[in-house]
């Protein structure tokens, strides 16, 4: 069996709004569009995977939240409603999500050989969380190919968001290790917005694009710069600078994402490729890609 | 001296699943239970026509979510202890008042709205107060998010408006609280049978708490939220705030007969369940300097003054 690899790692953000202002017939609520720039980045990302050849999407999402150790879905399918419990006005997604069972048991398997507490989760009537679900509809809306989700343990609530940089740091390096032993080629997708202040009020018609900006100034620097060093292929660097920029923007990088992706992909030094950039009810959201095949590797915005 | 609303008691209980699920896998477990089981029997006896919830484990960001479906029917599955099994429920939620607490809220100055969409995901504690408090829907139920961005102004004014609501719809009410004392659990799977208090000082901290409500001093609680919350709180959210919520709706006094009918580890945190009956008799010993909030008026735009 060949050795497995990562063959492109995703941000994607996962702000309902995108996929409700897509109208998919799997979400109930309609509306007349909205989020193009994010939309249409992620239509570009999404006919870029279409080229790739890979088995399977592994998700870190912030929306499955565990403060019990990392869990792993555990079950080849899941089928349900995801009713999104801050914006259910937006997104109520019929779903029907294959799981690369095996694939998620090697993970956790070598997560917990490092030293990570770690649990399998299969109770049939678990709902995927809309993070999951939203991330992997943007990039695969045919959802031809098996996922896995990893919860988010929340280290940075019980300790530090620099304890959270280690530990997820630490699981990226697990995965990666078991996807290589698993002969699988897998896309690596780190699920959140950059900063993450919300406007906690909502105009009547909420894809009303004349309303949509970022909450703050002080937000939209910060996310510009990391940005900044994605472009200049230096993830280590932003890997480091993670603790502050979450505690700054209180950005959605303290679930572990980026960090986890990241350290899986051992910090990559060559360009990410920018999608798009835009707000979502105040957050900072960047579509970005890192692709480590230098001849499929593009400069797209 | 302001005709209040008829609020009949109040309940402060912990949001695991465990009392709920696996009331046998540990002896604290099971008196959460029974004193799960004691409020419900108090509810039934009282004569109330509404128990309104608030709940740490439904967090909201735009405004104040209140929950309106008629009958929210689910089976749902906590995000931790998926492993404790399924918690099927089918609650009969009082709309009406669901739409007054809303309307109410907004003559305060919040920004709330109501949800009523089926297959809503009710949140774990909510789910656990429910199906232990009333389990055969004898009573409508209402339920409100707690706003992940909200402080101790919004809060006040939140349990304020719920006041409004219930004395606006002369309801006899049962308010509930669903929230942990000390929320820190062990970060690692444990055996339920060697269940304890996670550090300590959160037990003590707990136990300190434990005899304010015990003598019925609720305003003193809410008065100490910050101290508690800096002292035995995870930062999930920005403040302790089921005590400035229950306190506001209750009426903000430290004359309640207390009863603390359990006090229990679940997974490390500290979980209580205490009923508080409005009385004559008990006394506080403090006055306070902390401005009383009226009507919400939003942030102050400190970022946006002076020179920067
Ligand atoms: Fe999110």
């Amino acid at each position: 069996m060949s050795k497995g690899e990562i063959v492109l790692g995703c941000l994607a953000p996962h702000p309902p709004h995108v996929v409700y202002a897509e109208n998919p017939e799997q979400n109930e609520a309609f509306a007349e569009g909205g989020w193009e720039t994010l939309r249409w980045g992620y239509h570009r990302l999404a006919r870029k995977l279409k080229k790739i050849d890979y088995d399977a999407m592994v998700i870190f999402t912030p929306h499955w939240q565990t403060y019990i150790g990392t869990h792993f879905l555990g079950l080849p399918k899941f089928q349900s409603k995801s009713v999104d419990p801050v914006f259910p006005n937006l997104f109520r997604y019929n779903y029907d999500i294959s799981v690369d069972v095996d694939l998620a048991e090697e993970m956790k398997n070598e997560a917990s050989e490092a030293g990570i507490i770690t649990k399998m989760m299969r109770n049939p009537d678990f709902r995927v969380d809309y993070g999951t679900i939203t991330s992997c509809h943007m990039l695969n809306p045919e959802w031809d190919k098996p996922i896995v989700t990893i919860s988010s343990n929340r280290n940075a609530h019980y300790y530090s968001a620099e304890v959270m940089n280690e530990q997820a740091g630490a699981l990226g390096e697990a995965c990666a290790k078991a996807i290589e032993n698993s002969g699988k080629k897998v896309v690596l997708i780190s699920s959140h917005s950059l900063s993450h202040r919300h406007f906690v009020t909502e105009s009547p018609l909420p894809e009303d694009m004349s309303k949509e900006h970022i909450y703050n100034h002080s937000q939209y620097v910060w996310d510009m710069k990391l940005v900044e060093l994605m472009r200049e292929g230096k993830m280590k660097e932003v890997v480091d600078i993670i603790p502050e920029f979450t505690e700054q923007t209180i950005a959605e990088t303290e679930a572990g994402g980026l960090t986890w992706m990241m350290a899986a992909m051992g910090f990559p030094d060559f360009s990410a490729e920018i999608y798009g950039y835009q707000s979502v009810i105040g957050t900072g959201n960047l579509i970005a890609a890192w692709d480590p095949n230098s001849e499929t590797r593009e400069i797209v915005l | 001296m302001d005709e209040g609303p008829e609020i009949l008691f109040g309940i402060y209980c912990p949001p695991h699943p465990q009392p709920l699920l696996s009331p046998d896998d540990n002896s604290g477990y099971r008196k959460l239970r029974e004193g799960f089981e004691l409020c419900k029997t108090r509810i039934e006896e009282s004569g109330a026509d509404i128990i309104l919830v608030y709940s740490t484990t439904w967090p909201s960001i735009v405004g104040h979510q209140i929950q309106a479906h008629p009958n929210p029917t689910w089976t749902h599955v906590d995000d931790d202890f998926h492993y404790l099994g399924s918690m099927p429920y089918s609650f009969k939620i009082d709309t009406d008042f669901a739409e007054k607490y809303m309307e109410c809220c907004k003559d305060r100055g919040l920004h709330s709205r109501t949800v009523a969409y089926d297959g809503f995901p009710i949140d774990t504690g909510s789910i656990v107060a429910l199906k232990l408090l009333n389990p055969e829907n004898k009573i409508p139920a209402c339920i409100v998010s707690s706003n992940m961005y909200a402080n101790r102004a919004e809060t006040i004014v939140l349990g304020k408006a719920a006041r409004d609501a219930i004395k606006y719809q002369k309801k006899k009410a049962v308010v509930v609280v669903v929230s942990s004392l000390s929320n820190r659990m062990f970060t690692e799977h444990i055996n339920p049978s060697e269940d304890r208090i996670h550090s300590a000082k959160d037990d003590e901290w707990n136990k300190k708490i434990l005899e304010f409500f015990d003598a019925g001093r609720l305003e003193d609680i809410s008065q100490l939220s910050r101290d508690i919350h800096n002292q035995i709180r995870v930062s999930k959210v920005v403040a302790y705030k089921p005590a400035w919520w229950l306190a506001a709706t209750m009426g903000q006094h430290n004359n309640y007969e207390g009863e603390v009918l359990a006090y229990e580890a679940l997974h490390g945190s500290g979980g209580a369940v205490i009923m508080l009956t409005p009385s004559k008799e008990s006394v506080g010993d403090k006055e306070f300097d902390e401005d009383d909030v009226e009507y919400y008026h939003g942030d102050r735009d400190v970022l946006s003054q002076g020179d920067i």
